[in-house]
């Protein structure tokens, strides 16, 4: 992508200098899932499969609807199927539609030790650029969602672009565009929060008291959001209810690497100068012979 | 022609120098996924996949070499209580002031220090490695323990770095030490002077 430059990186992993980002007038984008409109078709999984060219091996049953039954380096989006009792005797069904959340502050990035293998851009999208990938697998440590999948073929971690190829040329992502029940809805984040923001406000009228939008503070707010009609309770379908970066991701790429790289540097500059202070410790002159 | 004393066999050096060559190539791995500053490194190694790949057979290479480095050596580390008077003169030591230190045998407590923190940090280095080591262990760990495997494991390796660069100093620092490593002798005066107690131990009865 060198010569397609897009100018509009704003975070870059392993990264200590400011990225090409002149572009500020780009908006941010989020993409809304509506679970309360989704009927579980798995149309948005064929959908992604279809504009990536991704196809996963066929996998085996593991007596549910989720099929693959997790995300994996060719199944960027899964529907997940949670049978749960929010209320004592009150069964429902909820639909989520895993994937990657596109973090303001995405913990892979920050524990990507190659530089521009994980790159935000401007319009808040989380890409892996996976010809700068290792293999090494700190992204999983850093995600708070558990999202990268490294592939056991080419080593290279993957997950959904949120369709940035698309996105930046001004369509929806497939998932959004084939949606069926407007569940996925897509535009700019400020969009998306006044419609989630209002679609929770209409579940809660029809006996959701707990329905809210998800967008959590403890990573900056995320480029997917979900309406859930049990806000109140995310963990009912896997998702964390205050996810951040782990704490010990952020003391080791924090603050911890600079100042023991310091010490390391600053160990041989001071035997150094002690060597010039104090000078060698030599040997007494050896007194006659055979002492 | 100074008398000689032999501090180290064939085996003991060169197994000493294949722990330096694999700390080196270990170090310089491992540093390069340390700090995006030290990316660079990678270069050496043919790239970043290569440098993952390559990264966790050296450290093992340079774990196993320790091994042998500790059973040769460990008896003459262990701490005994006459370290503790050196331990208090060390000021004197590093000021210059050699004449106040105490005689001491084959390692003094520094040098102990030094064996044990190597090989305490190598210990954790190892298991903390496999549990992020990709792709063949790692998928056998949780995620939550390979958070506090990958910041042990920065750890560890800043504490052998230092203790290597502490290892080194000391043997540029002190003259005539570091023939014991490339030649395996030193001067009966070296061994006066720095290990007393040692130099008594080779020569009694001779």
């Amino acid at each position: 992508m060198a010569s397609l430059q897009s100018l509009d990186v704003v975070a870059r992993s392993a990264t200590t200098t400011p990225t090409p980002q002149v572009r500020t007038a780009v908006p941010q984008v989020a993409k809304l899932i509506d679970e309360s409109k989704c009927i579980g078709c798995k149309a948005c999984q064929v959908a992604c499969m279809n504009w990536n060219d991704l196809r996963d091996d066929v996998g085996t049953n593991i007596g549910v609807y989720d099929n693959p039954s997790d995300l994996t380096p060719s199944s960027w989006t899964v529907m997940k199927f949670f049978e749960v009792e929010p209320k004592q005797g009150n069964l429902e069904w909820l639909i989520r539609k895993d994937g990657c959340m596109h973090c303001e502050d995405p913990g892979c990035l920050k524990a990507c030790p190659s530089p521009g293998a994980i790159v935000k851009y401007a319009n808040g999208i989380v890409d892996f650029i996976s010809e700068n990938c290792i293999g090494c697998g700190y992204c999983v440590k850093g995600c708070p969602f558990d999202v990268p999948r490294i592939s056991e073929k080419d080593n290279k971690a993957y997950k959904c672009t949120l369709c940035s190829d698309r996105v930046g040329v001004g369509l929806e992502p497939a998932c959004v565009k084939t949606c069926p029940t407007g569940a996925i809805g897509f535009g700019t984040k400020e969009d998306m929060v006044a419609y989630g923001t209002k679609r929770a406000g209409e579940l809660k009228e029809r006996g959701f008291q707990n329905a809210g939008l998800y967008n959590p503070e403890g990573v900056g707010g995320t480029h997917v959001m979900y309406v859930l009609k049990h806000a109140d309770q995310p963990q009912l379908e896997d998702l964390p209810a205050n996810p951040s970066i782990s704490p010990m991701v952020s003391v080791w790429k924090g603050i911890a690497k600079p100042l023991a790289l310091a010490g390391m540097i600053g160990a041989v500059v001071a035997g150094f100068f002690h060597y010039m202070k104090v000078g060698p410790v030599e040997e007494k002159a050896d007194e006659k012979e055979g002492a | 022609m100074p008398r000689m004393l032999k501090r180290y066999e064939d085996g003991d050096r060169m197994n000493h120098w294949f722990i330096a060559m694999m700390f080196v190539l270990a170090g310089l791995s491992g540093l390069a996924f340390f700090h995006p500053s030290l990316f660079f490194l990678t270069h050496l190694f043919g790239g970043g996949p290569w440098t993952r790949i390559l990264h966790p057979f050296l450290g093992v290479l340079m774990f196993v070499g320790f091994m042998g480095m500790f059973v040769r050596l460990w008896k003459d580390n262990v701490v005994v209580p006459a370290d503790a008077e050196w331990k208090q003169h060390m000021g004197d030591m590093l000021r210059g002031n050699k004449a106040a230190m105490p005689p001491v045998g084959k390692y003094n407590w520094a040098q102990k220090m030094v064996f044990w923190a190597m090989l305490a940090s190598l210990l954790v280095l190892l298991a903390t490695g496999i549990m992020f080591w990709r792709p063949w262990f790692a998928p056998y760990f949780p995620i939550d323990v390979m958070r506090i495997a990958v910041l042990l494991h920065a750890v560890a390796a800043v504490v052998l770095v230092a203790a290597t660069i502490m290892h080194v100093y000391a043997a540029i620092w002190v003259k005539g030490t570091v023939r014991a490593m490339t030649r395996g002798t030193v001067t009966e005066s070296w061994a006066k002077t720095n290990h007393a107690l040692w130099h008594r131990e080779m020569t009694q009865g001779k």
